[in-house]
């Protein structure tokens, strides 16, 4: 996964999106039967509960040259497995912390509750992400893993 | 048994502390079973064996190298390289050889900061000239070298190919020992790539602190914030431990010691990212369920980055700060 177009205008984010199966992903679904156009940066990873997301798929994707990373998963109170969104807030909030020491910025990491019936709240949320990396440029992220500076 | 060849061992050092080669002199009376066994043919520490002299050793004359330290300077990396080539077994021993460790924290910083700080702005040093090192100068009586300090701190694997990682900081000695008389005694040795000398379950299943199931922590203090009853698991008392992230192998001594494990280990088999591992750990941990409760709770986490990864970051997926 590499983004090669350096031309901000005509460069298109690539988004890795971990969207649970109960809520978000079936969001997107819902967008798509509504014909809702949107941004095409995301790159979906259906999993069945957002509090399945460990860090370490967060690092893996900038790693292997991510431009940002979005988490989907259900309202407070509306977990499928009734607690695991809770543990992805508190994962992505201690991510949040880590990214921003490892200097990575902001944007590029995002959370959002999206429920199965807000497919037009996943058509804003990626345009909005898509536009934020858009103004970041393409994440140098994958090149300084690789490349070791003697 | 008298004629069987000893075997060639050797001991080097890269970017380290010291600490690990003083646990190989750990085994106490142990060393006269090793000597009985080896003969010592490199070991800055302890020997006088110039460089040029394992130079000029054939390739793979030496059985076992075990080389501790990080490779962070040009010599370290020449070391790794010429090692790698005269050893038949090379282990990366201790941490920092195995994921970076403690030198490995540079990663957060460069090469230019790391300057600016010791040789400019430290508070202990006067340095109107701004004298840096570099590696030749000039003087009347000839050229003088040093080694190139690096920009990024690596692991052993990150610069040659490693046949084992014995981890710890330093590693336990008794491990060591097991190791060492696996090979002496012929014992089928594990598949290259393999972690040796440590056990395959975290700190915590050898911990004897008691420990429940609901852990509800709302904040976490610094060690010297709290008293430790001395008998409920740490995390439970909102100390940070990374037990549940860590590979046994030392049997728990800093918990033991009633201090936090601090991760020198390294991960369980097949985890490549022990901070990863961690805070998902940290996260299963905690009480709240409101932005704001668990904003003060992870505020309390001072610096995850250096408290997850510091033995492990050169290691780690991201590896380094970004620029």
């Amino acid at each position: 996964m590499q983004s090669t177009v350096n031309n901000n205008e005509n460069w298109t984010p690539r988004i890795v999106a971990f969207f649970c199966n109960w809520c978000t992903y079936t969001a997107s679904d819902l967008a798509g039967v509504s014909r809702l156009r949107y941004a095409p940066s995301t790159r979906v990873i259906r999993v069945m509960c957002s509090g399945r997301i460990d860090p370490e798929f967060i690092m893996e994707s900038f790693a292997k040259g991510a431009d940002g990373v979005l988490i989907g998963g259900c309202h407070p109170g509306d977990c499928h497995y009734s607690e695991g969104n809770y543990k992805c807030l508190r994962r992505f909030t201690l991510m949040q912390k880590y990214a921003e020491q490892m200097g990575i910025e902001k944007d590029r990491l995002r959370l959002e509750w999206i429920s199965a019936s807000e497919g037009k709240k996943l058509q804003e949320v990626v345009n909005d992400m898509t536009d934020h990396i858009r103004k970041l440029g393409p994440s140098k992220i994958k090149e300084v893993v690789e490349t070791i500076v003697k | 048994m008298a004629d069987k060849p000893k075997i060639k061992l050797a001991v080097y050092w890269g970017a380290a502390c010291g600490g690990c080669c003083v646990s190989v002199l750990d085994v106490h009376e142990s060393l006269f079973t090793v000597v009985e066994h080896a003969d010592l043919v490199f070991w800055p520490i302890a020997l006088d064996v110039k460089y040029k002299d394992v130079e000029e050793m054939p390739d793979g004359n030496i059985d076992i190298t075990l080389f501790n330290g990080a490779v962070r300077t040009s010599e370290n990396e020449h070391m790794a390289k010429l090692l790698r080539k005269k050893s038949k077994i090379l282990i990366a021993y201790g941490s920092c050889a195995h994921m970076g460790g403690i030198p490995g924290l540079a990663n957060f910083s460069n090469k230019e900061e790391i300057f600016k700080r010791v040789y400019e702005t430290s508070e202990s040093i006067d340095n109107p000239n701004k004298v840096f090192p570099a590696t030749e100068t000039e003087v009347k009586e000839g050229k003088l070298t040093l080694p190139k300090f690096y920009n990024d701190v690596m692991t052993l694997n990150q610069v040659v190919d490693v046949d084992y990682y014995l981890p710890g900081c330093p590693p336990q000695t008794e491990r060591l020992v097991e190791v060492f008389m696996a090979v002496v005694t012929g014992a089928t040795l594990p598949p290259k790539g393999s972690v040796i000398g440590v056990f395959d379950r975290v700190q915590c299943d050898d911990c004897k602190r008691k420990k429940s199931d609901k852990k509800g922590i709302t904040k976490f203090y610094r060690a010297w914030e709290v008293v430790d009853d001395g008998e409920t698991c740490l995390n439970e008392q909102g100390i940070l431990c990374m037990g549940p992230a860590t590979r046994g192998g030392c049997g728990v001594r800093c918990v033991e010691g009633n201090a936090p494990c601090r991760g020198c280990y390294g991960p369980m088999e097949g985890i490549p990212d022990p901070g990863a591992k961690m805070m998902s750990a940290i996260a299963s941990m905690l009480e709240g369920k409101e932005q704001d409760e668990i904003d003060k709770a992870i505020e309390s986490v001072v610096d995850p980055a250096g408290t997850f990864y510091r033995f492990s970051l050169p290691g780690s997926i991201l590896r380094r700060k970004q620029k």
